[in-house]
């Protein structure tokens, strides 16, 4: 899905190229969805605190850390996940979990990319302190269709570079997951119904697709794809505890560094969506660009 | 010697009963809808904190005693004290204390005027708060090991595990269980799984010994992190959708299940005051027309609340005792000084009712669970709410007596919308057309009306 010419093209730096105007898109229908018709278990309070604890965080930082400009794009995105995903009785939970996932993004870095997914690290957290829960079955069919399809159109339209992550993820997880039923004996009604979670929708294609957080290199990310995979279903089947994807995103993040180093490629830059190879010439444009990024 | 093959359990049932407990906050209480509405149902109650499980499984097996029997997929193999007999009778309190109710509230006179403030509050309160050697032998040729056998009230429990699963299923036919047809994939699976095999029947001569006329509640405990109740069993030989009631007791707080959409019952609406007299009726279409809604693959939240109180009561609260016999392990216990002597206190439990009407086609997996910090109240509550009928003139009271005819056709369409009722029929039974008030003008009536 990716294109190599991403890399070499001097592009325009078309705005309407950058993906995440597509995320949030979808992202806000679906919350819009859930609170209309599934009747989610989140006050319209909730979301404003946490979407603007989060666009505060990103300002913050910002100044901080003397960024040109600031990008509230990927804050929205992580904001309106935890939105989504995130259940609490409590708005100041909700406020942490907003300034947990901004803050790491600026604060847990390694060689300049952070190594979490800010959401999928607040999530972790409050679902381990016991603050607040995840509802993994809160989504109906309709639902569920709806935003695969929203989706996986959101790739073909922004001919997202990164998408490789994302599908590689979802053919090892699905088809692991249909193995086990094969292995098993149970009907394919089983693996279906279990692939049926927005939850697992949202973990494909916005957080573990971070082009931030991932290895850069088309290679890494196939492996880093198949780790995370493995260790999901382990925690999932092994220790029966639900949410499987985020808590292996968690673990295998570290990762992502040592496959970066073990297979190196171009960093992500979101104005420029590229798939990460590395052709002698790129480099440059990466020197040109000496100001950190923090989106 | 044929047994029946019931996958989980069936229902317990109790009267259904007209009580009238005054309330505080939450109406006056009159009436409750009993699991005995539902046919084929079951109640299984899980007691659960960190992986330490108790399934308490009641049935209310209409056949013959000794063609009775269960099968239940369990993670571990039991030992006889891991197995108890359970007091029906708590299961029913149980039942009793988290029904859906119907509540009543009586207008006040209009011209005192406070009932705004009143319902504000009321809102608010809601969320305030045998085997011979031969026998052995032919066992091991099909694979099947006995792992253990027991003796323990009424019944006779084996424990099974087995290498295969038509060894398996070849073994219980031999020994006279009905197997329904297609069970043996499914008992493949459990088996793959790891899963051993809790089969009960009863021993007649221990139920005579012991003079139970009805089959007491079987309770298991064991520790694995599945939280979960094997249901597919279930599906196979049922003829048409079954209904199952769980209440889980745990000490963080509500329990939802993660694999299914838990749905919140519509609650705290008001309805016509005929349905005092059905409430039943109103409740059982009220859960169909639910059901119909979420396309059959809802699980219903019912009842959700912390075990120490109720507003308004169905029943009273269990005690620590009764909670224990249910198998609450976690309670400390500190005893309260009363003046007729210590009473030990409920702590650290919280319910959640769940209902689910279950198929094959709908609920292809097993129910699984998760406990959540959420402890906040919530009840299936039905509201009638009384006018006033005073005499008394006031403009306040002008206003009353012309807003009412609204109200009742309010009244109407959400019954009609919850429970799937006629519109006519319900206005009908409200005695609508004939209302004081007459029919309702239009707004051009009102405006040219002289």
């Amino acid at each position: 899905m990716g294109q190599d010419k991403g890399t070499s093209q001097p592009s325009e730096p078309s705005v309407w190229r950058d993906p995440r105007f597509y995320q949030i898109a979808s992202l806000s229908t679906l919350l819009l969805y859930g609170l209309l018709v599934l009747h989610f278990d989140i006050s319209i309070w909730q979301i404003v605190i946490t979407i603007s604890t989060a666009q505060l965080m990103q300002y913050v930082g910002t100044r901080y850390f003397h960024l040109l400009f600031f990008d509230p794009k990927s804050a929205l995105i992580s904001s309106l996940s935890l939105c989504l995903l995130l259940r609490t009785n409590d708005c100041a939970v909700a406020a942490l979990a907003a300034g947990i996932a901004i803050g790491s993004k600026f604060v847990i870095r390694w060689k300049d990319k952070h190594i979490f997914n800010p959401t999928n690290l607040a999530l972790v957290v409050i679902l381990a302190s016991g603050l607040g829960w995840i509802s993994p079955g809160q989504w109906g069919q309709v639902a569920w269709f709806g935003f695969l399809i929203a989706c996986l159109g959101s790739l073909v339209v922004t001919r997202a570079a990164r998408a490789d992550v994302t599908l590689t993820f979802l053919t090892f997880y699905v088809g692991l997951l249909v193995a086990r039923a094969l292995w098993l004996g149970d009907p394919f009604t089983i693996p279906l119904h279990q692939i049926e979670s927005g939850a697992l929708l949202i973990f494909s294609f916005f957080m573990i697709s971070d082009p931030k957080t991932t290895p850069d290199s088309r290679t890494g990310r196939i492996v880093f794809a198949l780790i995370v995979a493995l260790t999901a279903l382990y925690i999932q089947f092994h220790f029966f505890k639900p949410n499987g994807p985020l808590w292996g995103l968690i673990a295998c993040s570290p990762l992502a560094p040592l496959l970066d180093r073990l297979f190196p490629g171009v960093r992500y830059d979101w104005s420029n969506p590229a798939t990460g190879y590395a052709p002698a010439a790129v480099p440059l444009s990466l020197s040109v660009q000496p100001q950190r990024r923090f989106s | 010697m044929n047994h029946i093959i019931l996958s989980l359990f069936s229902v317990v049932m109790s009267l259904f009963l007209w009580g009238t407990n005054a309330s505080a906050f939450c109406g006056f209480y009159v009436g409750k809808a009993d699991t005995k509405l539902f046919n084929k149902a079951s109640e299984v109650v899980i007691a659960r904190h960190d992986n330490k499980t108790v399934i308490t499984m009641a049935n209310d097996f209409k056949g013959e005693v000794k063609e009775f029997a269960m099968v239940v997929p369990v993670p571990t193999v039991l030992d006889q004290d891991q197995i108890h007999i359970g007091d029906a009778a708590v299961l029913k309190h149980l039942a009793d204390y988290s029904a859906p109710r119907l509540v009543e509230y009586f207008d006040e006179n209009p011209c005192v005027r406070y009932e705004l403030m009143e319902r504000r509050s009321l809102d608010m309160a809601k969320n305030m708060a045998p085997a011979s050697a031969s026998a052995r032998e032919r066992d091991t040729a099909l694979g099947v090991t006995v792992e253990a056998q027991y003796t323990i009230g009424e019944y006779d429990i084996l424990i099974l595990s087995a290498k295969e699963s038509h060894g398996l299923e070849t073994w219980l036919a031999e020994n006279g269980y009905k197997i329904p047809h297609g069970a043996s994939t499914v008992l493949h699976s459990y088996l793959k799984q790891d899963m051993k095999f809790f089969v009960a029947k009863v021993n007649l001569t221990e139920q005579s010994k012991l003079g139970f006329t009805h089959l007491r509640p079987i309770q298991i405990a064991f520790e694995s992190p599945k939280f979960m109740l094997p249901i597919r069993l279930g599906t196979i030989n049922a003829d048409g959708a079954q209904e199952l009631f769980i209440y889980t007791l745990t000490k963080q707080g509500r329990v939802e299940t993660t694999n299914y959409r838990t749905v919140r019952l519509p609650e705290a609406q008001e309805v016509p005051l005929y349905v005092k007299d059905k409430f039943g009726d109103f409740y059982r279409d009220l859960f169909t027309q639910q059901v119909k809604r979420e396309h059959e693959r809802g699980v219903f939240l019912e009842y959700a609340w912390d075990m120490t109180w109720c507003d308004p009561c169905a029943a009273n609260p269990l005690s620590a005792d009764e909670l224990k016999n249910l198998g609450v392990f976690w309670q400390e216990r500190p005893n309260v000084k009363q003046r007729g002597g210590t009473m030990p206190q409920v702590q650290n439990v919280f319910l959640t009712r769940l209902h689910v009407r279950y198929d094959a086609a709908h609920f292809p997996e097993d129910v699984m669970f998760q406990e959540t910090s959420d402890r906040n109240n919530f009840q299936a509550r039905y509201i009638l709410r009384h006018t006033w009928t005073g005499t008394d003139e006031c403009p306040a009271a002008t206003a009353y007596r012309q807003q009412l005819r609204e109200r009742y056709e309010h009244e109407a369409q959400t019954l009609a919308n919850l429970t799937g009722w006629n519109i006519g029929a319900i206005r009908h039974a409200m005695n609508l057309a004939s209302s004081p008030e007459g029919t309702v003008r239009k707004w051009y009536q009102q405006l040219w009306a002289n």
